[in-house]
Parts: structure tokens; C-alpha cells; sequence
């Protein structure tokens, strides 16, 4: 099988920092990835490099076979590729419905999906639990929906690769074990790419985990194997612990 | 009665209402509201970046300018007719819009209001500077055979108050209507999201650069379409149309009337219009009254009179 993301040398500097370092990465169909690091490993500056939200400085992309490093992010997202962003970012002045309908029109623009916005708009609310709060003001949602409503428009996006930046920071513990749940559910028509903090959400839902550190892979397997890595255990889970 | 239904007849009672002011105006006042009919479909053109786009241009004068002479060089040195001239100024809006828009779409903010500014004042000192063919700052005098439709019905006679009062308002019907369709439009709602938030639209899939490209081409030909319908139906095209000030007129209307609001630009080009007409007749520091209404505008309806509205009382207003 093809991986449906590879990244070759991918390296990006900001100044004289590098915050990406030749990071060959390669993401399978259907799996979940989390990628772990300490903060400023390069975590978010990866994830928009693969998105096209930051151009790199060297290195090539390729998604499900087709080089896509000097593609626009809005080609990107067209061919699958959808970014829930870490700080909320919603039309805090529109509807939640129509939040979510500017993804689904662009959908239904590239030929991506049919039938009715109407029901495109429902059916990705209902996955994520906001169909009841549809028609309030997007500003109005309690902090832990609005994230919610982000991952409800990166779902109406139709992505094949869906990455999802720190998605549970800031939520109680209860919305945390929905998040696992919605997750999941995600993964059944995603691959799903998590950058996340809590290594609890983490160890239960990834496949395979990548650490990042000083922007350059520092290891990567699965979770049994990343938890007793102990390179891993110095950069990130606290000293020899 | 659904929403739909309730805003197409909302719209369609005001152009009513201006059609009927066509039978009881006095003279004087008939002309001044079909001046102003064609200044607030400038004004429309402007609200479509500035109100719905979220760009803030200091250079709409040249679209303006652009309809006004496109279609006054057209009869003065081609001899075209009413139409084509028409016709011309509105590929003069759109051409020059195009091109203004891939430079100064690369910018945003007070680089895009420096950068409109400066194109503006240089179409208006090109029109200064090419004084043997655009008339310098006389400008030209369109003289009133010129400003007659041929049809197969009889002559359409542009001078006369009646016809030119109907004409004004057939194009200012025209451009609310089409105003109304596209900001209800998918169009018209990405629109809205780039304003809001164009990193997160543009992770939705949207090129933000050509709408916001095919949003200034729109606003430039409706501009450019208000231009030449001045200068058709009054009969001059002059340069001073081209400067600043006729920037910051159509800025002042949308804002005093509700940017981002359908119907915003008619009140708030007739309310200073009116304001300035009156006041003048008073004083000549007339600009003095235009000053003290924006800060008590500023104070107290910071989204102006329709926005205003909107906001407080009638949340379906488009």
C-alpha cells in the first residue's frame, strides 16, 4: 500500500532558527498519527508546511502520489487536506450552521459531495453533537463547542487527511472522553493526523506516534514502543521517570 | 410570507417609492434625487469591497472616472452612441479594476488604501496631463444631441428631467437588485468570511485572492457604470471627478448609510447629500455640518443608520 503523505527533507527556517529540520515523514491510509514533542519542537510549523499555510525552505511533499509542494493551501484542501486550527478560529459573528455551510459549498463546488447543503451542514453537526445549537451565533458557544464546531467544519470539508492541531486543549475531562470517541469515529473515513499534549488522548487513540524534538524526528512507533524509548523519556516525559 | 419573499418586496417597495417621488417632486428637488440615484449606485458599487469585501479603497474616484470618461471620450472622439458608449465604460471599469486589483490585492489594509490612492491620483493627473484629448480640467461638454437613445419606439431624450430622473433609476433598480442577489449569494457569503477571517476561509478551500479580484472587478464596473450614466444624463465629464474627494464621498455615504447593508448606500447618499445641500444654503463652511454628523455618528450609530437598525431591532436586513 501507498502512503496517502510523504515528506522528503522537509525543512523549514525562520531566521537563523530551523524550526523543521529534513524530516522525512510518511503517513498510511486509514491510521492515526499523533505527533508529540516538547513545546517549539516544530510541532504546528510541520503540520502547516503539509497544509500549505507556510511554504518550506527545502524538501518536497507528496500527497496520495502527486507532488504537492508548490500547491496553494486552498488547492490543498480541495484535494483533501483539512487543517482544524490550534487557537479557535471560527466566524464568531455567523450562525454555527453557517459556519459550517461555507465548508460544505466548497464541497459541493469542487464536486467533492452532492445533495443539498441543507443536509451536508446537519449531518457533519450531528457527528460532532452541535445540531441542537445550529441557528446561535458562533461567538455564543462555550469555549470546549466552538472546538467542536472546528473539527465539524473540518469534517463537512469531506477530508481524506484530516489534521487536527492540539484539539482537546482547553477541554474538561468529560469533552476529552467525547473527543476520544468523535476521534475514532473520524478515523472510520479519515487518516487522522493529531498534534496533542495530553498523553492520555494520545496513548488511546494513535496507531503509530512521531516525537519531534528541535524540529528534527526524534523517534517513531508505536505507543508501547515510544513509551519505554528512552531518548523519548529524556526529551519529553520527564527525565528518567 | 418567507424571508426571500419579505426582502425582494422590501427592495422592490423602495425603488416603488422612488419611482412615485418621479410624479411629485418639485423641480428642483427631481433633479437633485436623480443626481443622487446615480451617486448611490457609486455608492453601492463602493459598499461591495469596503462594506461586504472588508477593503478599504481610497481610490474608487478612478472607477468612477473611468465610466465617466470611457463613455464621454467615446462620443466626443469616436461618436459612438448612448449604448455603446455605456457599454464601453463599463469594459473601461472592468479592465482597469482587473488590473488595479492583481497589484493592489497583494496588499491589505493601509498598504491597500495607499496603494488605491496612488493609482487613483495618477489616472486623475494622466486625465489633467493628456489635456488635448480628455479636455484637461474644463473637461468636455457632451452636448444634448449627443445624449440621445435611437430607438425603434421613438427618441429617448437623456436631457429631459423626466426620462433622465426614470433613467437614473432604472440603473440604480438594476444594481440594488443585482446587489441583493450576490450578497445572498455563495459568492457574496465567502465574501463575507474573507472580511471575517481570511486564514480560516482560506483553509476552507477558498482562493481569497480571486474573490476578493472578482469583487473588485464587480464594484469597479458598477462604479464605472455610475460614472458613465453622470456623465450621459448631465452632460459633462470633468476631471474633478477623478480626484480624491470623489474617493472618500462614496467611503462617507456607505459608512453613514450601513456598510455591508443593501439598501445603506441610498440613505446615506441621500441623507448627506441633502445635508450638504441645506447647509450651504446657509453658510459656506457647509463641510462644518458634514463633520459634526460623522462624529455624532461615530458617537452614537457607529454601524450607521442601517446598520444600526440591523443591529438593534431588524437582524434580517440583508
Amino acid at each position: 500500500m501507498n502512503a496517502l503523505l510523504e515528506t522528503r527533507g522537509l525543512s523549514r527556517d525562520f531566521g537563523g532558527l530551523r524550526a523543521v529540520d529534513r524530516v522525512d515523514f510518511s503517513l498510511m491510509p486509514g491510521e492515526i498519527r499523533a505527533i508529540i514533542g516538547p513545546n517549539g519542537a516544530g510541532k504546528t510549523t510541520f503540520v502547516s508546511l503539509v497544509c500549505g499555510r507556510i511554504e518550506p525552505s527545502a524538501g518536497t511533499i507528496v500527497f496520495d502520489g502527486a507532488d504537492i509542494t508548490a500547491l496553494p493551501a486552498h488547492r490543498r484542501v480541495r484535494l483533501g487536506i483539512a487543517y482544524t486550527f490550534q487557537i479557535t478560529s471560527v466566524y464568531a459573528q455567523l450562525s454555527v450552521f453557517d459556519n459550517v455551510a461555507l465548508a460544505v459549498q466548497r464541497t459541493l463546488a469542487d464536486g467533492r459531495s452532492q445533495g443539498r447543503l441543507r443536509a451536508g451542514v446537519m449531518e457533519a453537526l450531528e457527528r460532532v453533537g452541535l445540531a441542537d445549537r445550529a441557528w446561535l451565533p458562533a461567538g455564543q458557544l462555550a469555549y470546549g463547542h466552538q472546538r467542536l464546531l472546528e473539527v465539524a467544519m473540518g469534517l463537512a470539508l469531506k477530508p481524506r487527511l484530516m489534521v487536527l492541531d492540539e484539539p482537546t486543549q482547553g477541554l474538561g475531562d468529560s469533552e476529552i472522553e467525547n473527543f476520544i470517541a468523535l476521534a475514532r469515529e473520524i478515523a472510520a473515513s479519515a487518516t487522522v493526523l493529531l498534534i496533542e499534549h495530553n498523553m492520555d488522548v494520545v496513548m488511546q487513540l494513535a496507531h503509530r506516534i512521531t516525537v519531534l524534538e528541535a524540529g528534527r524526528v526524534l523517534a517513531e512507533g508505536s505507543p508501547d514502543v515510544i513509551r519505554t524509548d528512552e531518548a523519548v523519556q529524556r526529551a519529553y516525559l520527564g527525565g528518567g521517570a | 410570507m418567507n424571508g426571500t419573499a419579505r426582502l425582494w418586496l422590501l427592495h422592490a417597495a423602495v425603488v416603488a417609492l422612488l419611482a412615485a417621488l418621479n410624479f411629485l417632486l418639485p423641480a428642483y428637488h427631481h433633479g437633485l434625487m436623480a443626481r443622487i440615484l446615480v451617486l448611490a449606485t457609486f455608492a453601492m458599487g463602493y459598499n461591495l469591497t469596503f462594506g461586504y469585501g472588508g477593503l478599504l479603497s481610497l481610490g474608487h474616484a478612478m472607477f468612477f472616472a473611468a465610466g465617466l470618461y470611457g463613455a464621454g471620450l467615446g462620443i466626443h472622439h469616436l461618436g459612438l452612441g448612448v449604448p455603446a458608449a455605456f457599454l464601453a465604460a463599463l469594459a473601461c471599469g472592468a479592465a482597469l479594476a482587473f488590473l488595479a486589483g492583481v497589484l493592489a490585492l497583494r496588499t491589505t489594509g493601509v498598504a491597500f488604501m495607499i496603494v488605491t490612492l496612488m493609482f487613483s491620483q495618477a489616472f486623475h493627473l494622466a486625465i489633467l496631463y493628456f489635456s488635448a484629448f480628455t479636455g484637461g480640467d474644463q473637461g468636455l461638454v457632451l452636448r444634448p444631441q449627443q445624449r440621445r437613445i435611437e430607438t425603434m419606439l421613438g427618441t429617448l431624450d437623456l436631457t429631459d428631467p423626466t426620462t433622465r430622473y426614470l433613467t437614473a433609476l432604472a440603473l440604480f433598480s438594476v444594481v440594488l437588485f443585482a446587489m441583493l442577489a450576490i450578497v445572498r449569494s455563495g459568492f457574496g457569503r465567502v465574501l463575507v468570511a474573507i472580511r471575517e477571517n481570511e486564514e480560516r476561509t482560506r483553509m476552507l478551500g477558498y482562493d481569497t485572492f480571486a474573490s476578493r479580484l472578482a469583487a473588485l472587478v464587480a464594484s469597479g464596473t458598477i462604479c464605472a457604470a455610475a460614472g458613465a450614466a453622470y456623465g450621459l444624463l448631465f452632460g459633462y465629464v470633468g476631471a474633478n471627478f477623478a480626484s480624491v474627494q470623489y474617493s472618500i464621498l462614496p467611503l462617507l455615504w456607505v459608512l453613514l448609510g450601513g456598510a455591508a447593508t443593501t439598501l445603506g448606500p441610498l440613505f446615506g447618499t441621500v441623507f448627506m447629500y441633502y445635508v450638504v445641500d441645506i447647509a450651504s444654503g446657509y453658510t459656506s463652511a457647509y463641510m462644518l455640518a458634514v463633520g459634526v454628523i460623522l462624529i455624532l455618528l461615530v458617537l452614537f450609530f457607529r454601524k450607521g443608520l442601517l446598520g444600526t437598525l440591523r443591529e438593534r431591532w431588524l437582524g434580517w436586513l440583508p
